[in-house]
């Protein structure tokens, strides 16, 4: 009897110190009014990746501690960006793993491990970049492309629903976007030539409303870019979450490389809707424009960034710093390019079109012996998230300074093996690589500051109100700048190469900043 | 088969190992035999299997760039290495004579290492005369600053460190040189001539630099007549064993 007193008075209190976390609607529409959540992946529908907490800010962010630690144990590359709701906070890991914690304190409440087949087609890593929420539930893709949707009291599945075969190259690593009553996904497999898809599924039941393909069919729009059947394998993956206008109730989507990705020979003309962004009605997923930032592309410049939404008076605008080294402003009503400038080192391209959009230049192209390009095969940047700081009005992003030798050979395409046609390394001549954290002006796409990084980061970037900008670097430094002069405040060396983009939360008042790097999350606070 | 075990190389390999298998900066030259870690068809699909543990080597598909090959693409890229390979190269020097110079006059071990003898400031050379190409060697030797070679990798770093040359004055004035052990934005690591190991906050330094101008002099024909260097190379290659060491 004692025991049960006990036992019942312990549930009582937990009941007591956890909020009930249903995400509506209409706190997704309003997530920047409750800053002490990060209920998206990118923290907003406009993906800005900007938190109004100032709590830990420019005069006080050097006396910041870490506070707790939590380690998935799995080794690979830990690209999460975790959701806080009414102080738990939800995270993916490598292997398709999962956790819920007590934000406050790190403790788990519960731990999801996917049970992954052997023969799954990861190109780049077992990697997932997180988690989506509506309701009590978190929805998650798989690296055996299947749409997951767990408890999120307890991590238990609800329901499981396979989108499409992954024994063809098909993977999901993505975030997934929700959307009023719908959960949104893209697919990942450029390596493998697939043809790429963003898919809408019913967060009740599991089931798919619709299928937008990125690459038209014969007789749709578009379809006259590809030669003979070589849409079919296409490639045009869509690995990146995106964002969403309720204005205008149009969701924005950005699309990676045709396949093979370094051989134009066999699929010449544009290759529509690879490298493009994508304006689409979230209701029915039909389209309503595109931009393609790379056309026929021959150096795997996925447009995979996070297309952020940014409202400058009268002027909606989506701002794009491209893998391929421009750094886009495109006008989101009508889809128009207002601008494009290089923000890195680019040899692809030397003139633009009419519109002002970069064409790719004629000795570009891989050869069978290898002709040095810029940016190289990873890109003047690649899928980890910028940020935007409506304070500074500056478009922070991570940069890559790399060229490398593409090279290009044929190569027979066979359903669920690698599809190149190419291949590529860094050119010695290029030594020393390195990166950047550079404050771009979107108004004129100049640099206005940057924070050279050593050698090359994976790492994403946060802004806050306090002033300050978060990022990482592969030397394993979390790091704190100034948002206004890019002067570092504050550092902590975490031991292994950061590969997410930070985010922050608060509990009770209390300002924490998280980032995952190595294996764990780490979470820091002021003491 | 020949021909699609090179693209398979080029997808998989030559990211490291250089086109046509020649070495890059990270993987050894494979058109050399034998082959450091076995040198039989079945080892070498091994070694592309499984990797080589404590090297930057990874098991296929491992490598979080590409995607891996099926059993029957490694075959094929054991193929085309074979059809690349060079036969074992017969060194026309003198390896006892070259063994003499490189721990005598010529003063390679002051600073490289060979079987565990030898100095610490640059790499150590035991498994450099079968990993890198002659030219690679000589080039090495003759123009040391023109490709430094690579030293620490870390796990989940994309580019290794390289045996940069580091300039340093403390804050009491003490001026110091070595090589590069490591680096990140706020400390350097290195390794001074007198083979001290340096930990430094950079904001704790008066001033610091780094140059790509190796410290190792450039060994011109008058330094180093052709025939001591091609003694030097037989010795490499023939890895003989350092005098007094235990092999």
């Amino acid at each position: 009897m004692r025991a049960f007193a006990r036992a019942f008075g312990f549930v009582l209190l937990a009941f007591a110190s956890v909020a009930s976390a249903q995400v509506t609607s209409d706190r997704l529409l309003n997530a920047s009014k409750e800053p002490q959540n990060w209920l998206t992946y990118n923290g907003d529908y406009a993906g800005r990746r900007f938190s109004s907490l100032e709590q830990i800010n420019a005069g006080n962010v050097p006396q910041l501690i870490p506070k707790w630690a939590y380690q998935t144990m799995a080794g690979g590359k830990f690209e999460t960006t975790p959701l806080v709701v009414d102080g738990i906070l939800y995270g993916t890991g490598q292997d398709d793993r999962a956790f819920a914690l007590d934000a406050h304190t790190g403790r788990p409440i519960w731990q999801y491990q996917r049970n992954l087949p052997d023969d799954i087609r990861p190109c780049c890593g077992r990697v997932n970049r997180g988690f989506a929420m509506l309701g009590d539930r978190l929805f998650m893709g798989t690296l055996d492309a299947h749409v997951v949707a767990l408890d999120a009291k307890t991590g238990n599945v609800l329901w499981d629903t396979p989108a499409i075969e992954y024994t063809k190259g098909y993977s999901f690593t993505l975030a997934p976007l929700v959307i009023k009553n719908l959960v949104l996904v893209g697919v990942s497999g450029g390596e493998y030539g697939i043809r790429g898809f963003i898919d809408a599924y019913d967060p009740a039941t599991g089931e798919r409303k619709w299928r937008f393909y990125t690459i038209p069919a014969p007789g749709e729009p578009g379809s006259s870019s590809w030669e003979g059947d070589s849409w079919k394998i296409g490639g045009s993956p869509a690995w990146i979450t995106g964002t969403y206008d309720p204005e205008t109730n149009t969701t924005f989507w950005t699309t990676g490389n045709p396949s093979p990705s370094n051989r134009g020979i066999g699929r010449s003309g544009d290759n529509l809707y690879s490298n493009s962004l994508l304006a689409l009605d979230p209701d029915t997923g039909k389209l309503k424009w595109y931009f393609q930032f790379t056309r026929h592309d021959e150096h795997d410049y996925d447009a995979t960034q996070i297309p952020v939404m940014v409202n400058d008076g009268d002027r909606k605008v989506i701002l794009q710093a491209n893998r391929n080294g421009f750094f886009y402003l495109i006008d989101r009503t009508t889809g128009k390019l207002l601008h494009a400038d290089s923000y890195a080192k680019v040899s692809w391209s030397k003139e633009k079109d009419a519109s002002g959009a970069p064409v790719p230049a004629k000795d570009a192209s891989p050869t069978p012996e290898g002709n040095r390009v810029c940016p190289g095969a990873a890109g003047a940047t690649n899928w980890m998230s910028p940020t935007y700081d409506p304070q500074t009005k500056l478009f922070y992003v991570t940069a890559r300074e790399q060229c490398d030798v593409f090279s290009t050979a044929p190569q027979p395409y066979n359903a669920g093996h690698a599809y190149y046609g190419s291949a590529y390394f860094p050119n010695e001549d290029a030594a020393p690589f390195y990166g950047a954290l550079r404050a771009l002006d979107p108004d004129t796409g100049k640099i206005k500051w940057e924070w050279k990084h050593p050698s090359p980061t994976w790492s994403g970037v946060l802004s806050t109100a306090g002033g300050l900008v978060f990022t990482g670097d592969a030397e394993g430094n979390f790091i704190a700048l100034d948002a206004a002069t890019g002067k570092a405040l504050w550092h902590f060396q975490c031991g292994a190469s950061v590969y997410s983009a930070p985010m922050t939360y608060a509990i009770n008042g209390k300002q924490y900043v998280a980032v995952a790097a190595g294996s764990t999350l780490f979470t820091f606070g002021l003491p | 088969m020949a021909k699609l075990g090179e693209y398979e190389f080029r997808a998989n390999c030559a990211f490291c190992h250089g086109l046509g298998a020649r070495g890059g900066g990270r993987g050894p030259d494979l058109t050399r035999t034998p082959k450091k870690h076995g040198d039989s068809d079945q080892e070498m699909f091994t070694t592309i299997s499984n990797g080589v543990p404590g090297t930057a080597m990874p098991p296929n598909g491992a490598t979080q760039q590409g995607v891996g090959m099926t059993e029957a693409e490694i075959w094929q890229v054991v193929t085309y290495i074979r059809s690349v390979e060079h036969k074992p190269v017969e060194m026309a020097g003198n390896s006892l004579r070259g063994r003499q110079l490189f721990f005598g006059s010529a003063a390679c071990s002051t600073c490289h290492m060979f079987k565990g003898q030898g100095g610490r400031l640059g790499p150590d050379l035991t498994a450099a005369g079968t990993a890198r190409s002659l030219e690679y060697l000589t080039d090495s030797i003759r123009n040391p600053s023109r490709r430094l070679a690579q030293g620490l990798g870390e796990a989940m770093k994309e580019f290794t460190v390289e045996y940069e040359t580091v300039n340093v004055v403390t804050t009491d004035g003490t001026k110091l040189q070595g090589t590069l052990l490591n680096e990140d934005s706020f400390t350097i690591q290195f390794l001074d001539t007198r083979e001290l190991v340096h930990s430094f906050d950079k904001t704790a330094l008066k001033s610091w630099e780094k140059s790509r101008l190796s410290l190792m002099p450039g060994y011109d024909e008058k330094t180093l007549p052709e025939k001591d260097l091609q003694d030097i190379l037989t010795f490499m290659v023939n890895r003989l064993q350092a005098p007094g060491g235990a092999q």
